[in-house]
């Protein structure tokens, strides 16, 4: 077996990695593959742990998680393409009409 | 005296004597003007009963046993005070009412002939009314406080009756004179009163209970003393002695029938019968009181009768003359308890003759129109009746014997005689040599001589002379009442505690016979053929002083009057303008100020923080709002920094 901790950091870095693109890209799509990221990572860590503690809960978890990732996305990719249509643009900076 | 065990009907209904003529007084004011006669009838009938009961009251006395008969009701009380309502009624009483009764329906009478056609007549028959009601409640009166109330109607009433006609200015003033005058009197008189209840400890006011205390002792000298020179301070006022005695002539500017009967008969007598009532609070005082009074009276006496010398007014002549009969009177009361009936004697008989010479007076001044004797003279043969009253009037204030006048002035002297009262007894006879002088100038000067007026005087109608006609018969028999010779009755009624004796010195009548006929030798001497030119006025200096009155008018005017009139008022006035007034508005102007402080204080330091505090939440929602930038990865950030500080802290905890 693959020792937990290696899991657990491959875990964390994904979502790491996910969370710098939630904040930092500029492009809607980025933003939105990057919360997948986040997603899968969680998922990883889940499974991981389904699998540490024997528990079939890690994995039941982790299928609930994907089909609201899949739900999400869609929605989350429709608001873009809404945006693309009124704005002309995807740049996340240039979405700021609330702005003070 | 013992209480008398078997009261008549006159003694049980006395107190209608003083009801019945202020009855007529209320009707007179409410109906008088519409009955026949103006109003007059009620007076009249009233007095006219009421003479008939004080005569049966007397009667009572003359054929009944010696005593007083008492009834009161009582009224309420405060506290320990006991106020009641009642009579009390004694051989004093009963002279005093049959006095007062007598002369107020002669004046009543008179009045239909004197006042006739007069603007205010039903008005003159109201107050007179009332005014005998008021001094007939003083006579019969049972307490002081009772007393007091009558005492003080009487002076209204005299204000009232001396400016009847107040459209001339010196009437109203006169009257406002006298009223302040005896009203100057009345306060230590009140005091006085109000010691007396002191010593019954506050319970009641009631004379014989007040007596049975002080004769036995419950009251210290000094207490008794003190009381008995306040209550004299009455008399001073009411009975015109000096130094009080200034308002009676001018009270002369009054109608005659008002002067008969307030100022020569009955108001001014009050004070003597206060002395009379109250003559135990005299007699248990300190023998200087007395003395006090002595003297008092002996001024007076004097002083009165010299004034009378330069008089031109009739009437004032008059008026001097009451005030130096009064000072007699007055006199008689400090010799001890015989000088007591003696005075109340004189008081009886003065009445008589002294309205009588009143009116007689009234008579003239109304057929020659002036007061004036300078513009009078020979009316003895134009107003016969007139003149032979007025000339009884006169012998009888004279003292010539037999009439009324020289029984009364003769137990005096006896009385000062025999009491060892050397002074008085010189000055009293000297006081009936000046009378007799001054009233014999006054009857030639008015009656004598060549008639130096204007018009055609003629006779007074028969209202008036059938009251003088009365009243001058009255002034011969009465006298007889108190003549040694004849019993003197009058003792058997009047005595404090016990019977004096009347005695008939053969000396001193001689003595003050003589006296009598020396002063109408005087006047006769003097004034036979007066013409123009008073002889008095040869006498230069004298004369001045004694016709400006001693300057005691001037005095008072100077010392008193004015200086409370324009300068006490007016420093009053500034007082109250400058700083009373200042006071308040000062106190007024430092509440606005303290008001618009705590105005500033409201607007700029409350409001001020208020809206501070609503600035601040603006200024800090300026500072916040940049946190709102539009843009969501901004805000995705704070999140997870959030959420990574609450994993700490929860992993920690």
């Amino acid at each position: 077996m693959i020792r937990l901790p290696l899991v657990l950091f491959l875990s964390a870095a994904l979502f790491s990695t996910g969370v710098y693109g939630v904040l930092a890209r500029r492009n809607a799509v980025l933003v939105l593959m990057s919360i997948e990221l986040m997603l899968n990572a969680v998922n990883i860590n889940l499974v991981a742990f389904g699998q540490a503690l024997h528990d079939i809960t890690g994995q039941v978890f982790a299928l609930f998680v994907i089909t609201v990732a899949a739900a999400e996305v869609g929605i989350g990719l429709a608001i873009v393409i809404l945006i693309y249509r009124n704005r002309e643009t995807i740049n996340v900076d240039e979405v700021n009409l609330l702005k003070w | 005296m013992r209480a008398i065990a078997d009261p008549g009907a006159f003694l049980t209904y006395s107190w209608l004597i003083a009801f019945l003529p202020a009855m007529s007084a209320v009707l007179t004011l409410f109906i008088g003007k519409r009955t026949p006669g103006k109003g007059s009838v009620y007076g009249i009938a009233a007095v006219g009963a009421s003479l008939v009961l004080s005569l049966g009251v007397l009667w009572s006395f003359v054929e009944g046993e010696r005593g007083f008969y008492e009834a009161s009701l009582s009224w309420f009380q405060i506290g320990q005070l006991h106020m009641e309502v009642g009579v009390y009624v004694d051989g004093l009483t009963a002279i005093m009412v049959v006095v007062v009764t007598a002369i107020s329906l002669c004046v009543h009478v008179y009045s239909l002939g004197y006042m006739k056609g007069d603007v205010r007549f039903t008005w003159f028959y109201v107050v007179l009314s009332l005014f005998t009601s008021a001094m007939l409640v003083v006579v019969l009166s049972n307490n002081l406080f009772q007393l007091l109330v009558g005492w003080e109607v009487m002076g209204v009433c005299s204000y009232l009756l001396i400016g009847h006609w107040w459209e001339d200015h010196v009437n109203s003033s006169s009257a406002i004179k006298a009223f302040i005058t005896t009203r100057v009197g009345d306060v230590p008189f009140m005091f006085g009163i109000f010691i007396l209840i002191f010593i019954t400890g506050f319970t009641t006011s009631n004379i014989p209970e007040i007596g049975e205390i002080v004769s036995g002792g419950g009251a210290s000298v000094g207490l008794v003393s003190a009381a008995a020179l306040l209550l004299f301070g009455g008399t001073i006022g009411k009975s015109a002695q000096f130094p009080l005695h200034v308002w009676l002539p001018d009270a002369m500017a009054g109608p005659t029938p008002v002067s008969a009967l307030i100022h020569a008969a009955t108001m001014v007598a009050a004070g003597v019968y206060l002395v009379g009532r109250l003559f135990f609070v005299f007699t248990d005082a300190d023998p200087i009181v007395l003395q006090i009074v002595g003297i008092v009276g002996g001024i007076t006496m004097l002083g009165a009768a010299l004034m009378a010398f330069v008089q031109d007014d009739i009437k004032r002549v008059l008026a001097y003359s009451t005030i130096s009969q009064l000072a007699y009177m007055v006199a008689g009361m400090s010799m001890g308890p015989a000088g007591r009936t003696g005075g109340l004697f004189h008081l009886f008989t003065h009445a008589f003759f002294k309205a009588l010479l009143f009116l007689g007076s009234g008579a003239v001044i109304h057929a020659v129109h002036t007061n004036n004797m300078s513009e009078m003279g020979g009316l003895r043969k134009k107003m016969p009746i007139t003149f032979w009253t007025f000339l009884i009037g006169s012998l009888a204030l004279a003292g010539v014997p037999p009439l009324a006048g020289f029984w009364s002035k003769d137990e005096l002297l006896v009385v000062a005689d025999h009491g060892g009262h050397q002074v008085l007894f010189v000055v009293l006879l000297l006081t009936a040599l000046l009378t007799a002088f001054y009233m014999t100038r006054a009857v030639l000067m008015t009656f004598f001589g060549e008639f130096r007026g204007h018009g055609e005087p003629h006779e007074a109608p028969r209202t008036m002379t059938g009251v003088l006609v009365a009243l001058a018969t009255a002034t011969v028999f009465v006298g007889l009442l108190g003549s040694p010779q004849l019993g003197a009755v009058f003792g058997q009624w009047v005595f404090f505690e016990e019977l004096e004796e009347a005695l008939f010195v053969p000396w001193i009548a001689v003595a003050s016979t003589l006296a009598a006929l020396l002063g109408i030798a005087a006047g006769y001497g003097l004034y036979n053929s007066y013409r123009e030119r008073d002889p008095l006025r040869s006498l230069g200096a004298a004369y001045t002083l004694v016709s400006n009155k001693y300057y005691l008018d001037d005095i008072y005017w100077k010392g008193i009057v004015r200086p409370v009139r324009d300068d006490l008022s007016a420093g009053v006035y500034w007082f109250n303008q400058r700083i009373l007034d200042g006071i308040v508005n000062g106190t007024a102007t430092l509440t606005k100020t303290l008001a618009n402080g705590v105005s500033w204080f409201d607007q700029t330091v409350i409001d001020g923080a208020v809206n501070g505090l609503a600035n601040i939440a603006g200024f800090t929602g300026g500072l916040l709002r940049y946190i709102q930038s539009g843009n969501v990865q901004r805000y995705a950030v704070f999140l997870f920094t959030g959420v990574v500080v609450l994993a700490i802290i929860f992993t920690r905890i």
